[in-house]
């Protein structure tokens, strides 16, 4: 069993918007690209021209269908598509650590980011188990368990500019969804972000207090949505100057005076 | 303190960073590629570049598995089996060239064009299309023809300009995005930004599309209209607009032929042409005279309303004819609502949010400019609503309608290059006066008489032989689809193996999967392919083909000149051909070899250079006979198209020291391209970045940076007087007149203002019978033939349900792992199938070519995309079911020409589930083995 820290300096994650997730993957394979070539072993792939490629990635979109429920103004709301990108959420109260029989995972002091140590690693599979939100993946080919590391060999590091200082995600991320930062601090960006937005922790009921935190999507398809006071609203804009062409033509010819 | 391991959080990155071009996908994104040990290492976006700004998308991210693909080709191959067998040999170089330029050379001495020259997803057309002008043959095209030659040519003969390459909304300041057909591609990594620029300031989107995923998904109001009647919800919006006064009056009498003249007289030879000076200005009525004058005289005013008489004949307005039709009842929302599938309620609404952004929330920028009129404006005034649109729109046989529809709707608004709207990138704008005419006179021996692809104004600019047939293989440029500007690359093989117009000797293409996702009838053409006439030889006596991959149409063809992969490649993104410019800068770039070949491979440009030296094609030879380039970095560097204008605009030698735009060749170009991180850029000056066709000191800039040769300022075709020309033709009027079968064709669907008609399909095929729409579209984390092999993004995309909408699937009774027989008019597959229900309940869809074949991209046989993936391409033909007159019926846009792939109809039935989807095809053998059991990649230590 291995001990979490009881309080962390800092709490760096992420903040993750499913407003603008657009389900394009980037994130997905830039984080395989750095993890691959940099902390630990490299993400294998077993398979990786046959009939069942599968290797390891520490981070994965799904996409979810929603159905609303129907509303006075809006009786049948379309069905609506959400992309969930989904990697270790760094909790604060984390399952995989305190599982861990042999300590090789473990909770930074420093930042809060959940790593493992490859080398004290026995490829048990404990903490993939205890993980509710399945976010660590077994490494086939060299055994041992693999995880987010919130590119601990990004953010600190010297060697790159100080603005790629950030994780491979958020660095890559096309629609700008993601956004990387100490949540623990009230007055960062990432966490007025998430005071704005009404940011979400993933499954609170599991008790794991995720550090990373999810932006809802906002309210879709509205402009049908509410009772007919919607519809007054945007009614006088399209208020008849005419009916007919010829009519029409009239109204231009003054229109025109007045321009 | 707990016992923490000490980590190095400081590890090295990379040994170096070499800056190139993307080409994961057509995008043309900066990448920074980390080499280590030699090797590429990582790949990440360059955050100098003007199109990616540091961003990646999947594709680009996954280069590293695209550059070590087990399928890359490795040697010039020659075919030892029959067609289609994949039985090869490696050949050398020289003895590749030998072969190719003994098929060639003779063609060109006798018969030029009997070589048909396709290029597909080809960044250096501006250099294909010169290699084959001066091959001589007419008989080229890249692969605008089946992608979206609607969108690309509506745009340009509407308001000189498109979408995408030649385009972009006003990121930073529109307030309402609405998309049209955008499938996960076009512009890839750009509208990504966007949408999160947008969402960041609050802005809303809408999305039109019968599919609600990606940008859709994230669209606050999601349009799930029915395929093919994008043109008829857009003529709605129109119609209220026009009710409700809702136009930008004064931008439609400025800056668009609103107020130009037409013939009204119906009897009249000029009808509906537009009414000129004897200059061969366009007239308008001036509001301050009232009477005619040049439409860009200093100071006129003009009318919108006004009409003229002159020798009994009537002119109006262009106003004057879009209100008679649009305001007509069969544009209101009640009488389109239920062919489209959306609500009159919800049309209104839309038009009125509309309405509501472009008038009550413009835009005014303090920004000083002068027309072409001579008035100088202390402002600039923006309606903040901007589109985007692409091929779902585009690829139906009424594309082009509905995309010019689209441009009547923006301009309407006032809301093309003003702020908050959409926006021109360089060359863009260019009115379509300044573009060439297609050119076809072939002279054996000699270079074509011109450039093969254009814009036509009438009849007279048409490709047709002295005695009325086509002179170009594919048709393009003719009376069944007249303004086809970028060719008809789907029609290739199906008329040269049907002989119609005439018979060809050798096709040559280059990254165009003809044999698989690439084509229409995919069995059809592959039996095309193999086919052998009545002495036992191929009826398409010889193919080559260019390809990095091992592709399904390397199989097909006689001999393969092996393509390098992007990252070890030149090339130049070029303001000739569809460079990386955005709305406030000219920019163009390059790609270099980041590693060398370790393979027996060329660049394809290179390639063609080293044919062209071998035949002394004439633009490749100098007068003493010597070749004028070694290879495509030498073209690339020291050819000039005109004098000081080059292929790339960036450091060029100037009188006094180096210049850009124009200036002389710079032997040190490609060095100074690579030590500027692989790219070029120029910004244009705050005062001229909007309003660029009538803002006079943007136009003297364009002509600075070679752009124009003179200022070229224009105003819009809300009328295009050239599809006039064409319906004038076609009531009986001038010389060259169109065949019989066409005329009824040709005045419907050439309409001067946009106009909806059903896709043609609708009128050819049962729709009680086949009553679903079918369609596909392209993942994000995948780019059709050029990604599926990629180790890390089939894991991602390596299996295409079809999937079905809640009514089609509870109609059936489908459940999870069931299969279904989907039924064309042409076709059957047999496939796996999904629900979903964010889905136009009368539509399927599936993800675009997925589905491979076996013994492709060096694949196990039994891979996913063999075994479940599949091609909805089998149930498409290129022409229409046989009408019974004997007629052979594109299944293509009649105006363009643009492969009409959308405008599928279909029957679903459940089916017990087949071991593998249908039809199958027999393995191809490989001509590069399987790919490894394992990755472990890791260059460095």
């Amino acid at each position: 069993m291995t001990t979490l820290p009881e309080t962390t300096q800092r709490k760096m994650g992420l903040v993750i918007d499913l407003d603008t997730c657009v389900g394009c993957h980037a994130c997905v394979v830039s984080c395989k690209g750095w993890n691959t070539e940099n902390y630990g072993a490299p993400l294998s792939d077993q398979d990786p021209y046959g009939d069942d490629p599968r290797g390891t990635f520490l981070n994965r979109v799904h996409s979810y269908e929603v159905q609303p429920l129907a509303e006075s103004g809006m009786p049948h709301p379309a069905a609506q598509l959400i992309h969930f990108p989904k990697s270790c959420l760094h909790c604060e109260d984390a399952p995989c650590v305190t599982v861990c029989p042999t300590g090789a995972s473990y909770k930074r002091v420093e930042d809060g980011i959940v790593l493992v140590n490859e080398s004290d690693c026995i490829g048990c599979g404990l903490c993939a188990w205890a993980c509710p939100y399945g976010a660590r993946e077994m490494d086939e080919a060299e055994g041992v368990m693999k995880k987010c590391t919130l590119c601990v060999d990004r953010i600190y590091n010297d060697n790159l500019p100080e603005e790629d200082r950030v994780p491979a995600c958020v660095r890559t991320c096309p629609a700008g969804a993601r956004h990387f930062g100490d949540l623990g601090d009230p007055d960062s960006d990432v966490s007025k972000l998430v005071a704005e937005r009404g940011g979400m922790d993933l499954m609170p009921e599991q008790g794991t207090k995720p550090v990373n935190q999810y932006l809802p999507p906002r309210p879709k398809d509205r402009v049908m949505a509410a009772p007919d006071a919607q519809i007054d609203v945007l009614a006088p804009l399209l208020a008849p100057v005419a009916e007919e062409p010829k009519g029409f033509i009239g109204w231009l010819d003054k229109a025109l005076e007045k321009i | 303190m707990l016992d923490q391991p000490k980590l190095d959080t400081s590890p090295k990155v990379s040994d170096e960073v070499r800056k190139t071009t993307c080409y994961m996908c057509a995008c043309r994104c900066g990448i920074n590629v980390h080499m280590k040990d030699g090797k590429v290492a990582y790949i990440e976006g360059n955050r100098d570049h003007p199109v990616n700004k540091g961003v990646l998308c999947a594709k680009g991210s996954a280069g590293i598995m695209q550059h070590n693909a087990p399928s890359r080709l490795r040697a010039p191959l020659k075919r030892v089996g029959p067609r289609g067998s994949g039985e090869f040999e490696e050949i050398s170089w020289d003895e590749a060239l030998e072969i190719a330029t003994g098929w060639l050379e003779p063609l060109r001495q006798e018969a030029p064009e009997k070589l048909a020259f396709f290029t597909g997803r080809d960044q250096s057309q501006s250099f294909t299309s010169f290699w084959a002008q001066n091959f001589g043959t007419p008989n080229y095209a890249a692969h605008g023809g089946f992608c979206s030659v609607n969108m690309a040519a509506a745009g340009i003969y509407t308001m000189g300009g498109a979408f995408w390459e030649f385009g972009q909304p006003d990121w930073e300041n529109t307030k309402l995005f609405m998309i049209f057909g955008v499938a996960e591609d076009h512009d890839s990594n750009p509208i990504k930004m966007g949408l999160g620029r947008v969402k960041e300031r609050g802005a809303k989107v809408i999305g039109v599309n019968p599919i609600r995923s990606g940008y859709n998904a994230v669209a606050d109001e999601w349009v799930g209209i029915t395929p093919g009647t994008d043109g008829l919800f857009i003529l709605a919006l129109v119609h209220e607009l026009l009710r409700a006064g809702k136009i930008d009056l004064r931008y439609l009498a400025e800056y668009t032929n609103a107020p130009v003249l037409v013939n009204c007289d119906a009897s009249s030879p000029d009808h509906g042409l537009l009414m000129r000076d004897e200059n061969g200005k366009l007239l308008v009525i001036d509001r301050v005279t009232g009477e005619p004058a040049a439409f860009d005289k200093k100071g006129v005013k003009p009318d919108l309303s006004a009409s003229y008489e002159k020798d009994g004949v009537t002119h109006r307005p262009v106003m004057h004819l879009l209100a008679e039709r649009y305001m007509g009842k069969e544009y209101a929302p009640e009488a389109v609502a239920e062919r489209c599938g959306v609500s009159a309620r919800r049309i209104r609404a839309i038009a009125a949010e509309l309405a509501r952004v472009a008038f009550e929330e413009e835009i005014v920028l303090e920004r000083e400019w002068t027309d072409f009129r001579g008035q100088t404006h202390k402002t600039m005034v923006g309606r903040p609503v901007s589109f985007h649109a692409m091929r779902g729109i585009s690829a139906h046989s009424n594309g082009f309608q509905t995309c010019r529809s689209l441009h009547l709707l923006q301009i309407l608004l006032g809301s093309v290059e003003v702020p908050g709207g959409f926006r021109f990138k360089p060359p863009y704008p260019k009115p379509v006066s300044i573009h060439p005419t297609p050119h076809c006179k072939v002279t054996p021996g000699k270079p074509l008489d011109g450039p093969h692809l254009g814009f036509v104004r009438g009849p007279e600019d048409l490709a047709l032989k002295e005695d009325g047939t086509p002179a170009r293989i594919d048709k393009a440029f003719t009376w069944e689809n007249p303004m086809s500007a970028h060719g008809m690359m789907h029609m290739v093989i199906s008329n040269a193996h049907a002989g119609d117009p005439y018979k060809i000797d050798t096709l040559f293409m280059y990254m165009a999967n003809m044999a698989w996702n690439s084509t229409m009838n995919t069995r059809g053409v592959i039996d095309m392919l193999t086919d052998t006439d009545e002495d036992g030889e191929y009826v398409i006596p010889h193919i080559i083909y260019s390809d990095a991959y091992s592709s399904e149409m390397v199989a097909y063809s006689d001999l393969i000149l092996p393509d390098t992969t992007y990252l070890e490649r030149h090339d130049c993104i070029s303001l000739l051909d569809r460079p990386i410019c955005e709305a406030d800068a000219a920019a163009d770039a390059i790609r270099w070899p980041v590693v060398e070949p370790d393979r027996d491979v060329k660049g394809f440009q290179t390639a063609l250079v080293l044919l062209a030296n071998k035949m002394k094609l004439p633009g490749f030879t100098n007068e003493d006979g010597s070749a004028k380039w070694a290879d495509y970095a030498d073209y690339i560097v020291n050819h000039e198209r005109k004098p000081g204008i080059g292929p790339l605009a960036g450091w060029r030698k100037g009188e006094d020291g180096l210049t850009h735009g124009r200036g002389a060749p710079n032997e040190d170009q490609l060095k100074t391209y690579i030590e500027n991180g692989g790219f070029f850029v120029n910004h244009i000056a705050k005062e001229h970045a909007y309003m660029k066709p009538w803002n006079m000191g943007y136009q003297e800039w364009a002509v600075g940076m070679g752009l124009y040769d003179s200022p070229q300022p224009y105003i819009f075709d809300l009328y295009a007087e050239t599809m006039r020309k064409f319906q004038l033709a076609a009531e009986g009027h001038g010389e060259r007149q169109p065949p019989e079968h066409l005329r009824e064709r040709i005045k419907a669907t050439l309409d001067p203002l946009p106009v909806w008609y059903p896709p043609f399909e609708d009128g050819h095929v049962d729709p009680v019978e086949y009553p679903v729409h079918a369609l596909t579209q392209r993942p994000m984390a995948m780019y059709h033939s050029w990604g599926s092999q990629n180790a890390w993004l089939r894991q991602i995309h390596g299996r295409n349900p079809l999937y079905l909408p809640t009514k089609i699937w509870e109609a059936n009774g489908f459940a999870e792992g069931d299969w279904a027989r989907v039924t064309s008019a042409h076709g059957e597959i047999t496939v796996p199938v999904a629900h979903m229900a964010a889905l136009n309940e009368n539509t399927v869809w599936t993800w675009n070519a997925i589905g491979k074949r076996k013994g492709a991209w060096a694949l196990e046989k039994d891979a996913p995309e063999a075994t479940k993936g599949f091609l909805l391409n089998h149930l498409i033909h290129e022409l229409l079911p046989p009408k019974g007159d004997g007629l052979r019926w594109a299944n293509s846009d009649p105006v363009t020409g643009q492969a009409a792939w959308f405008d599928l109809r279909v029957k679903i039935e459940k089916t017990a589930a087949p071991d593998e989807v249908h039809p199958t095809f027999a393995p191809i053998r490989s001509p590069v083995g399987t790919g490894p059991d394992e990755l472990r990649w890791k260059v460095g230590k």
